[in-house]
């Protein structure tokens, strides 16, 4: 049979329920995968066996036709949430050493429902950042090159261990999370499937906290079936997270494949920017068509307050990470100097020596926007323009049922092309980030290559706690985009 | 707004974090570029707007004042401090703060 690394989630999933293959054997050809590809730094920290213990675990009940939905299916798991007993870092430095001793309600549900954990994924430090370049334990390669180089290239951010370890078959499927483009751009950029929820359908709890307000985890796959599946096991109302919504979970899956005749998709003007490549603007264009032949009608939107939501992000986010930051003090877990003389000394060099460049930078902001005298200048104008955003999409789901966008400006870019200016590496989150402050689901679905090779996504938004009607249009987009390329298998 | 070296410095110790001398002045200009950026908010008429903090509409829950079970349950001190760099006795240990 196919080697079961080959298969998508719904697939290994099938296949084990079958007993064609065991999860052992499935997990064992990940791990040997995983260690082929340490060039590709996907992973902090492998665990190998517990993954085999797990795996163990699994095929005893599928040997008495008993498990849950995930049954025996190896995941990897973004360094975000914490894992009982294993070392979890947010990519940062300030962590080290740290195993919690508590599982978060996500990683809780998906090994309920029978998941086995491979390991632990590289990430942005604190979730910070479009590239993974942030991390402290190096950026992350994406599978994916140029047809006519070898430079490496950035997998995206944060989520960037997610992205790869999907396309580059390293696991079945992917945890990750966004905060302002965190899963959709890393998905557009290594052509996987990645699905942020609606804000209060996944529980936050045992999530390293970036920006509270606008955190929300979900999967990066390889196809839009298996994120229909992981997300199924991902959501549902935890009380140990009050902004986490009491409301059934949907069978995500039963949506897929049902007609999306009839659907109004807007297209938002405001979302055709100056100087962005003609290849994107093409998809753009093709995905249209591909909905109208889907049956649905197509309906010119305008947002106009599109391009003041980066700004009111870097306000928001900052301000919610200097508060949520203020715990790594050296006290209760991960790094502490060995340079101080008081407690003031020891917090001060902690900090300085445990976070990285974009972490300081983004803590003296959100402090500075939230200190004495700066306070209603920035952070309540910020939180007022945010209103505004809010209720222009409310408004424009009025008129439509689905917005179709381009998921990231541009394809694959290399490392060290934007690390420098901060402010070109923010703009990777010019289409992502609306969705984020106005709490809706959006999802990023690979939908072509660009001249280079290299993949390109489109991204659906929907209403809030609509993501069944949000992925009958990613299936749709799917099956009408065809797309099946995969990256050469350079490393290894 | 610019910021200047001095207000990154009193920033810097507001937030807890050493900033040597040398860092402060390229630290004024990274945040003062990006402060630049965000003040396209300013065109943004907010009158009568309400501030939003959170896009979930409820309430905070409410539950009775008891003690849980689990995770955040009590009598795990063990467990609190498992983590700590530095503890004896189940309490957390911290250079002087009270002469």
């Amino acid at each position: 049979m196919t080697h079961p690394t080959e298969l998508t989630l719904a697939e290994l999933r099938d296949a084990l329920k079958a007993k064609d293959v065991s999860s052992g054997e499935a997990t064992d050809a990940y791990l040997t995968r995983i260690e082929a590809a340490g060039e590709l730094n996907a992973f902090i920290t492998v665990t190998a066996d517990k993954a085999r213990a797990m795996a163990k675990a699994s095929d005893n009940k599928l040997a008495k036709g008993e498990g849950g939905d995930l049954e025996g299916v190896p995941l990897g798991i973004k360094d975000l949430f914490c894992t009982e007993g294993v070392l979890t870092t947010a990519g940062s430095h300030i962590l080290d050493g740290f195993k919690p001793e508590y599982e978060s309600t996500v990683t809780t549900n998906l090994w309920n429902d029978g998941a086995v954990m491979l390991g632990k994924l590289n990430m942005d430090e604190f979730a910070m950042g479009s590239s993974n370049e942030t991390s402290f334990y190096g950026p992350v390669i994406n599978p994916w090159r140029r047809t006519d180089n070898d430079a490496p290239l950035a997998p995206g951010g944060s989520s960037g261990g997610s992205s790869t370890s999907v396309a580059a078959r390293l696991c079945a499927g992917a945890t990750a999370t966004d905060t302002g483009g965190s899963i959709r751009q890393p998905a557009s950029l290594t052509g996987t499937v990645g699905v942020k929820p609606t804000y209060g359908r996944v529980s936050r709890w045992g999530v390293v906290a970036f920006a509270s307000s606008l955190d929300q985890a979900g999967p990066i796959t390889r196809d839009v079936r298996d994120a229909a599946i992981m997300l199924r096991s991902m959501a549902g109302h935890d009380p140990k997270d009050s902004t986490c919504i009491n409301r059934p979970v949907p069978d995500y899956e039963a949506a897929l494949g049902q007609s999306i005749k009839g659907l109004r998709v807007g297209v938002p003007k405001e979302y055709r920017l100056d100087g962005m490549p003609e290849e994107i603007e093409t998809l753009w264009a093709q995905g249209i068509e591909w909905m109208k032949d889907a049956g649905c009608e197509i309906v010119d939107i305008s947002l106009p307050l599109t391009k003041y939501a980066l700004p009111v992000y870097y306000i928001v986010a900052p301000a919610e990470a200097s508060s949520n930051l203020a715990r790594y003090d050296g006290v209760k877990y991960g790094h502490r100097t060995k340079d101080y003389f008081d407690i003031l000394s020891m917090y001060e060099n902690t900090r300085a020596e445990g976070f990285g460049d974009e972490v300081k930078r983004r803590v003296l902001i959100g402090t500075y926007v939230l200190s004495a005298g700066y306070y209603d200048a920035y952070y309540l104008r910020a939180q007022k323009v945010r209103k505004k955003i809010f209720d222009e999409f409310t408004d424009a789901f009025e008129k439509c049922d689905l917005m179709l966008t381009p998921s990231a400006p541009s394809a694959a870019f290399g490392l060290g092309e934007k690390f420098e200016d901060p402010i070109s590496m923010y703009l990777n989150d010019i289409f992502t980030v609306t969705a984020n402050l106005a709490g809706l689901p959006g999802a990023s679905v690979p939908a072509g290559l660009d001249k280079q090779g290299l993949p390109l996504g489109l991204q659906l938004l929907a209403k809030p706690f609509d993501e069944e009607t949000m992925f009958k249009g990613m299936h749709a987009l799917e099956q009408a985009a065809d797309f099946n390329a995969k990256p050469d298998e350079w490393w290894g | 707004m610019a910021v200047d070296k001095e207000t990154v410095r009193k920033v810097a110790r507001l937030a807890r974090i050493a900033e040597p001398e040398e860092r402060l002045e390229p630290l004024a200009k990274e945040i003062s570029g990006i402060l630049g950026w965000i003040e396209k908010l300013n065109e943004v008429d907010v009158d009568g707007v309400e501030a939003m903090a959170s896009t979930v509409d409820v309430s905070l829950p409410m539950r009775e004042d008891e003690l849980q079970d689990g995770y955040t349950g009590g009598g795990q001190p063990d467990k609190v401090v498992a983590n700590a760099p530095k503890s004896e006795e189940n309490f957390f240990v911290v250079p002087k703060v009270v002469e």
